[in-house]
């Protein structure tokens, strides 16, 4: 709307819009269109939420009924606790943070470590390891799912002499830990290594002077000073392994392995009514799994943008 | 020697299974062994996904998805982000706002719009109807003319931010001088923004439309949750997985994700010659 009209203002002869500028009511007029289109904005990234809300606390004989009521009469916690206390979703919550934590530690142990040679050190076939790495992160998932899930269930690996089975992990939380990394660990790296690179070399030198190893170096001068970006990249990473679908779909089974995104997807509620679905549990259980992340989102907005940047506009 | 776990795994997790998909692909591999023996076909699978009607099918609707959403979240999020690179109260609250459709999972916006087109108890079809722009309620989800839009409304929502986002990062660093000097001498807004805005901006919008291109690719999880594996709404995505885990054919579902990952290859390779060009002009 508004960029048309700011269009046809751009067209106008200079002097109206200029005479339209200078006075106080002509400036309100230009900016009426200015604010309607930020409230749009704000109302069309919003309105999702605030309609997930209220459902989640509109009890079902007003949920179900014709014509929508857009602010629950009465509130009720009733959806939050049935969701609370159905065994899926208490077992989705933990085994997505388990899940979630594992990979993003284990990126970021390995991550921080290539990063730290990537970034630090010049040496023949780094630019290709990075490469390497850089098309990782934009590697389809859907490519390697047959061989994926061959190898979950276990394969026989024969390396010269020595033959061993390799074990059976299907439906396990071991799955999705193994198959997480292949979109965790590259963008780990990749993020790490640009944080890495910012690094004024100074205290590093110092370092060596006073006869510190390499290894000491890492530890005790690198890590403190990238801390905030290990913050930033495992929260990203954590975010990617908690939200993930398609792996999760692919290689769980039992409702009792369930991430949150599973058993979202697969709520029939306690009742297990087939008639209607239980869009007032769903949404209470979205209200519960999106507020930890919109939080964090909200107090590391700032470094999250900074390491979303680092990780895109840089390559 | 610091490098060594990272290549490990990644070669563990990455390049051995793409390996192995790239084999299988050869052959009739199932899921469930002992049915049959396994062995070499050549290019049997890709003879038969040649002329499978269900691939195409699949191919052409993540064609279109891919093409709507990209061109929609362009234009949209290039207004969003010169909106709240101009500054003004409350700008802050803006950029933070604009981050959380991105961090939620894709499984949740998902559910959350599913709930919003019902057919029956829907707010769509209730706002739709009060503000007299939809006559009577639509099924969003299972009329095959507006399913793909549906689909598609969730992903705009959801990743338009996210290309606000990257288009603002470039915004930001486009000196203000020019702007000044544009308007001395007597540049029209509009003028500035084809003259000076785009062309300076090209590498952050190239880079926004790579990851959009590539991720709209492989989508998965909203057509999902919207449709399951119904078969005129499969993605390329869709029709692999479900050809691997939900049949077994682990020796066709692997063929057609190696076709699924040369498709990808060759938007990569238009978009690597697209910033080359770019950059040499």
């Amino acid at each position: 709307m508004s960029a048309v009209a700011e269009a046809a203002a751009a067209k106008r002869p200079v002097s109206r819009s200029r005479v339209l500028r200078r006075s106080p009511v002509g400036r309100f007029l230009i900016k009426v269109p200015f604010w309607l289109l930020i409230a749009a904005i704000f109302i069309y990234a919003l309105f999702p939420f605030y309609w997930a809300i209220r459902s989640a606390f509109t009890p079902d004989s007003e949920q179900f009924t014709t014509p929508v009521k857009y602010w629950p009469a009465n509130p009720t916690w009733a959806n939050f606790k049935e969701v609370f206390s159905t065994s899926t979703f208490q077992h989705a919550l933990i085994n997505s943070t388990i899940v979630a934590g594992a990979v993003t530690l284990i990126s970021l142990a390995i991550g921080s470590l290539a990063a730290y040679a990537l970034g630090r050190f010049r040496f023949r076939g780094r630019s290709g390891v990075l490469y390497l790495m850089l098309s990782m992160t934009i590697f389809p998932q859907i490519a390697i799912l047959g061989a994926l899930y061959t190898i979950i269930t276990g394969i026989q690996i024969h390396i010269w002499f020595i033959s061993f089975t390799t074990p059976d992990i299907y439906d396990t939380r071991w799955a999705l830990i193994f198959s997480y990394m292949i979109f965790t660990l590259p963008f780990t790296v990749w993020v790490l290594t640009s944080f890495m690179r910012g690094l004024p070399g100074d205290l590093e030198e110092a370092a060596y002077v006073d006869g510190a190893t390499p290894l000491q170096v890492f530890y005790k001068v690198l890590l403190p000073l990238i801390l905030p970006g290990l913050v930033t990249t495992g929260l990203l990473a954590f975010i990617a392994a908690w939200n993930e679908y398609l792996y999760a779909l692919s290689f769980i089974q039992t409702p009792q392995n369930y991430t949150v995104p599973l058993s979202i997807t697969s709520f029939v509620g306690k009742s297990g009514s087939t008639f209607q679905v239980p869009w007032g549990q769903i949404m209470a259980a979205t209200v519960i799994v999106t507020l930890p992340l919109i939080a964090a989102v909200l107090i590391l907005q700032r470094r999250i943008l900074a390491g979303l940047t680092a990780g895109a506009v840089k390559g | 020697m610091l490098l060594i776990p990272a290549l490990l795994v990644v070669a563990l997790v990455a390049i051995y299974p793409l390996g192995k998909t790239i084999y299988y692909s050869f052959t009739n591999q199932e899921f469930l062994q002992g049915i049959e023996p396994t062995k070499w076909v050549g290019l049997e699978n890709y003879r038969t996904l040649w002329h499978d009607t269900i691939f195409r099918n699949a191919v052409w609707e993540t064609i279109k998805f891919t093409l709507i959403t990209v061109a929609f979240e362009f234009v949209l999020g290039m207004i969003i982000a010169l909106v709240v690179n101009s500054s003004f109260k409350g700008r802050g609250a803006m950029r933070a706002v604009m981050l959380v459709p991105w961090a939620i999972p894709t499984v949740v916006a998902a559910q959350m719009w599913k709930w919003m087109f019902d057919d029956v108890y829907g707010v769509i079809n209730d706002a739709g109807v009060r503000l007299h722009i939809l006559s009577h309620s639509h099924a969003w989800i299972s009329e095959p003319s507006t399913a793909l839009a549906s689909v598609c409304a969730v992903d705009i929502w959801k990743t338009t931010p996210f290309v606000a986002l990257l288009l603002l990062a470039g915004l930001q660093v486009i000196p203000s001088d020019l702007y000044e000097a544009a308007s001395v001498d007597g540049a029209s807004k509009l003028q500035q923004f084809w003259r000076i805005t785009l062309p300076l901006l090209l590498p952050a919008i190239l880079v926004a439309l790579i990851f959009r291109t590539l991720d709209a690719l492989r989508v998965f999880d909203v057509f999902y949750v919207f449709f399951g594996n119904r078969p005129d709404t499969q993605t390329m995505a869709i029709y692999a997985q479900s050809t691997i885990v939900g049949d077994g054919h682990v020796g066709y579902g692997s063929a057609i994700s190696v076709a699924i990952f040369l498709i990808i290859a060759v938007f990569v390779i238009i978009y690597v010659t697209a910033t080359r060009v770019a950059g040499d002009e």
